[in-house]
């Protein structure tokens, strides 16, 4: 525990994340750039859907990572809560907006794809229904967040809130088993063969790296101003900014 | 107790009773949080008989019939069959054999006047030449198996 909390320390961290970052930030271009080329050109157009089953690159990322940065966000808020971690709490709230718009977007794709392929931009399934409630509790969470101004007792509230939420986040996935859904099922689970062919699975694949990194990078260059900003008052960042020699 | 094992304790116990209190909900509601009924609860009197609901199952083949913008078809689930009256523009992926979901209400034992049509997506995706190459691997089969 003690070791963690000395690597914790939002100024080693501070140090780290900008080490990393533009490692990071190269990641994420190259598997963007080879992603969208595979998945735009290389791949070939599907036998019911044509070309428009191409926006699946950019939704089943987003949709996939909507989930998980939410349970990394509530994993960092708990650790924040339950062993008083600053750089959990930073973690934590640096990562809603992140995982907010994976959510957008993972839904405004699929509202696109929806109208020409179902017939309709929306329908209250299951599946859309707590995808859309996942949005809320990002929303929600960072509302909270944004009420009050110290930051340990912001961090407190909107713990709990994100724990709470997570009960949501088997529902979003087991919605299309457990429920008549208009959204298929999932194309891609761990015990069962893809059904996705492999020259479309390949592209898909790299665009979810692409997007975990795109992930990663953000979120160290967001906890970094974070960190700055809560640090403004402490030696070493009033030494880096030029304040004090 | 230490105060962050007790925070712990606080957290495990709080998200194992609203996981409960959720599980609870989703299956006391279970029956509303239904997308659509197939022809089988149609038939058995597990749909509603009359107002609103969605309709789900496969288009049969061979039932499509088409005159302008009117369209009838056969909805099945493979052991019963409702026909379909619908006026409107079809969505791309309408097609024999396709699943789709109509919404509308009854009309009489075997009649649904739908007021929408959508067509459900299947979890396959593959180019077209693998697809036209499967169906035709699965019709020799087929075949071999009745020879």
């Amino acid at each position: 525990m003690k070791l963690i909390h000395k690597y914790a320390a939002p100024k080693r961290f501070y140090e780290l994340a900008g080490t990393l970052t533009p490692g990071l930030a190269i990641i994420t271009v190259v598997l963007f750039v080879s992603g969208l080329y595979l998945g735009l050109y290389w791949a070939p157009p599907d036998y019911q859907q044509g070309n428009a089953y191409r926006i699946m690159f950019v939704h089943v990322p987003n949709a996939w990572m909507s989930m998980m940065a939410y349970v990394a966000m509530a994993g960092f808020a708990a650790a924040g809560y339950i062993w008083n971690v600053r750089l959990a709490d930073i973690l934590a709230k640096v990562t809603a907006p992140l995982g907010a718009s994976f959510t957008l977007t993972a839904l405004v794709t699929g509202s696109l794809w929806g109208k020409p392929m179902w017939g309709t931009y929306w329908v209250w399934d299951a599946r859309l229904t707590s995808e859309l409630i996942l949005l809320f509790l990002y929303v929600g969470y960072m509302a909270l967040q944004a009420s009050i101004d110290d930051p340990r007792r912001a961090a407190h509230a909107s713990a709990i809130l994100a724990i709470v939420g997570v009960v949501n986040i088997p529902i979003i996935h087991y919605s299309v088993y457990w429920w008549h859904t208009l959204h298929q099922p999932a194309s891609l689970t761990l015990t069962n063969q893809p059904k996705i062919y492999i020259t479309m699975l390949i592209p898909l694949i790299i665009m979810s790296l692409g997007f975990m990194f795109f992930y990663l990078t953000m979120l160290c260059v967001r906890a970094r101003s974070e960190i700055l900003w809560r640090e403004r008052h402490a030696d070493w960042v009033r030494k880096l900014v030029g304040l004090e020699t | 107790m230490r105060k962050q094992n007790k925070r712990l304790v606080f957290v495990l116990i709080g998200l194992a009773g609203v996981s409960v209190a959720v599980w609870l909900v989703l299956t006391a509601f279970r029956h509303n949080l239904v997308f659509f009924y197939s022809p089988t609860q149609v038939y058995e009197g597990k749909a509603p008989s009359h107002g609103v609901f969605r309709l789900g199952g496969i288009v049969e083949k061979g039932s499509i019939k088409k005159d302008g913008l009117h369209t009838t078809f056969t909805l099945t689930d493979l052991r019963h069959s409702m026909v379909v009256h619908y006026t409107g523009i079809l969505p791309d992926l309408f097609r024999q054999g396709q699943g789709v979901v109509v919404q509308g209400r009854r009309d009489g034992a075997t009649t649904f006047m739908a007021s929408q049509v959508l067509a459900k997506h299947g979890a396959n995706y593959m180019p077209p030449d693998v697809a036209a190459e499967l169906k035709r691997s699965m019709a020799a089969k087929a075949k071999a198996a009745l020879s």
